[in-house]
């Protein structure tokens, strides 16, 4: 019986995930309208049920019946599969996230790359929208967004090294237990700065949104989509909030595990959702917060400031570690 | 049986993906059929026992490099004019010359094959265990390689800067202008 049940458990939660990321997602967009609202002084979505929450499912009436329109002039097949890969590559992601001790889909040694690896491939869905629109905008936007995750997976993925380094393994449940003492958030503060900028710049959000900049692209790389494809990409975006909100929970404040000065008095998995709300305000705060840079100084903040300071870190991590074993 | 299985579903659409990347007269539609090709690629390698290549393989060649051929396809904007002149390049007796060696290879191959004995799995190769023969045995491939990019970095950049200080035809009309 014991057997079959942990047979089934990734089968089960792997389901758990795709209702609750789906849904997470849909409510995320009210929250955070919500949220942008009240640091900008204005109201937000208030009308609809107590708090406004019935917006949720009006904006997703609204685009469930909406005309499902392809372009005449656009590549049809292309143009119908790019919202899909977003969605795909966000939610294979969550494969590996450790929500509670023994609470995962699979472990593997390889963790960190796949996510990575699943990041890197949700590039596409952008890239190919972008350019099966056959829509400048659209083009220009793709194009944006190319050259901003390509250049910024460089450092997400070196800035990570540091815990590597330290844990000694790419298994995330094996970081996660490595941080039962100090979490990384204080032995790798530079790893988390720059983690955090190339988290939000991969899921190309404000303030990091050019790719979609509605001032000068209309509305970039979806400019011709409307309905449920629109959705998809908003789904796969709010997705990737989210699985970036998770995985620098999981990698610099500990996951599953409380604060080691207050002890783990609250269940893993409730230490787990509570930090990962509060990455996810500390973006909203962000978007609420920052005005989008110019192209060039995105560019220029990537490669002149943020690798520089993920390669000092790496050097200085690697110096400690070498230290204390030879101490 | 499970892994052999799932490793036979991945060779096919390996090999079909790949075989319809070369066919295809649109760039983008062989790109995408290249990329899924790569993947298949992936699940074969964490299959026979290396899930740190098949990490690479996703990141670096999925992930990265053939972004930027999308990217240089996007730059062209080659459209339907691109494709019809691919369709004129891409005519029956193209092909006679190119299969004719990959026969002989696949013949090679073939012979190669069926002299070796049975699955190659040995065992699962960890990040670590690469890791340590890259430094140790392979550290000169390793500085060779890097060496290589380091070149290509200088090369591009050298290339930009140029770019960046030619002068734009119309500043050099004006300077002519007032001399």
């Amino acid at each position: 019986m014991s057997e079959l049940m942990s047979e089934l458990m990734p089968v089960l939660l792997a389901l758990t995930i795709l209702v609750g990321g789906v849904g997470l997602a849909a409510v995320m967009t009210w929250w955070e309208r919500r949220l942008l609202g009240f640091w900008q002084d204005r109201l937000g979505p208030n009308r609809l049920g107590p708090f406004g929450i019935g917006q949720v499912a009006a904006d997703m009436i609204k685009l469930l019946f909406k005309d499902d329109w392809v372009p005449p002039f656009a590549d049809k097949v292309v143009f119908i599969f790019a919202p899909t890969a977003i969605v795909v590559a966000m939610m294979m992601g969550f494969a590996v996230v450790p929500f509670a001790p023994n609470t995962y889909i699979i472990d593997v040694n390889i963790g960190l790359l796949f996510f990575l690896g699943m990041t890197s491939l949700a590039v596409y869905s952008v890239l190919l929208g972008g350019l099966a629109s056959n829509n400048k905008y659209a083009l220009l936007g793709g194009l944006r967004s190319a050259a901003q995750m390509v250049s910024y997976e460089v450092f997400m993925g070196l800035s990570l090294m540091g815990i590597v380094m330290m844990t000694g393994s790419f298994s995330l449940v094996d970081i996660v237990q490595a941080q039962t003492n100090v979490w990384f958030c204080f032995s790798q503060v530079l790893g988390l700065l720059v983690f955090v900028v190339a988290g939000i710049a991969e899921s190309h959000r404000l303030p990091f949104d050019l790719p979609e900049a509605e001032h000068e692209l209309t509305a970039g790389f979806h400019t011709e989509y409307g309905g449920m494809k629109f959705a998809m990409f908003m789904l796969g975006e709010y997705l990737g909030l989210i699985l970036i909100a998770c995985m620098i929970t999981t990698l610099f404040f500990g996951g599953w595990l409380g604060p080691a000065f207050i002890g783990h008095w609250l269940p893993p998995f409730v230490w787990f959702s509570l930090k990962v709300f509060l990455v996810i305000c500390f973006f909203v705060l962000l978007r609420a917060a920052i005005p989008r840079p110019r192209y060039d100084q995105l560019m220029s903040l990537g490669w002149k400031v943020m690798l520089p300071i993920t390669l000092v870190n790496l050097l200085v991590t690697g110096a400690i570690l070498l230290w204390m074993e030879g101490a | 049986m499970l892994e052999i299985t799932l490793f036979y579903i991945a060779a096919t659409v390996a090999l079909v993906a790949t075989i319809l990347a070369m066919t295809r007269a649109n760039a983008i539609h062989a790109l995408i059929y290249l990329i899924v090709s790569l993947l298949a690629v992936a699940v074969i390698f964490y299959l026979i026992g290396a899930p740190f290549a098949a990490a690479l393989e996703i990141v670096i060649y999925a992930g990265a490099i053939m972004v930027l051929f999308v990217f240089v396809i996007m730059m062209l904007n080659l459209g339907e004019k691109g494709d019809a002149r691919e369709k004129q390049w891409l005519s029956p007796a193209v092909w006679a010359g190119p299969a004719l060696l990959a026969v002989v290879l696949f013949a090679e191959l073939l012979y190669v094959i069926s002299s070796a004995n049975g699955p190659v799995s040995t065992g699962v190769v960890s990040a670590k265990q690469v890791g340590l023969s890259l430094f140790g045995p392979y550290v000169l491939a390793v500085e060779i390689a890097s060496m290589l990019l380091l070149a290509g970095l200088v090369g591009s950049f050298h290339l930009g800067r140029r770019y960046l200080d030619r002068n734009t035809p119309e500043e050099e009309k004006s300077q002519r202008g007032a001399e």
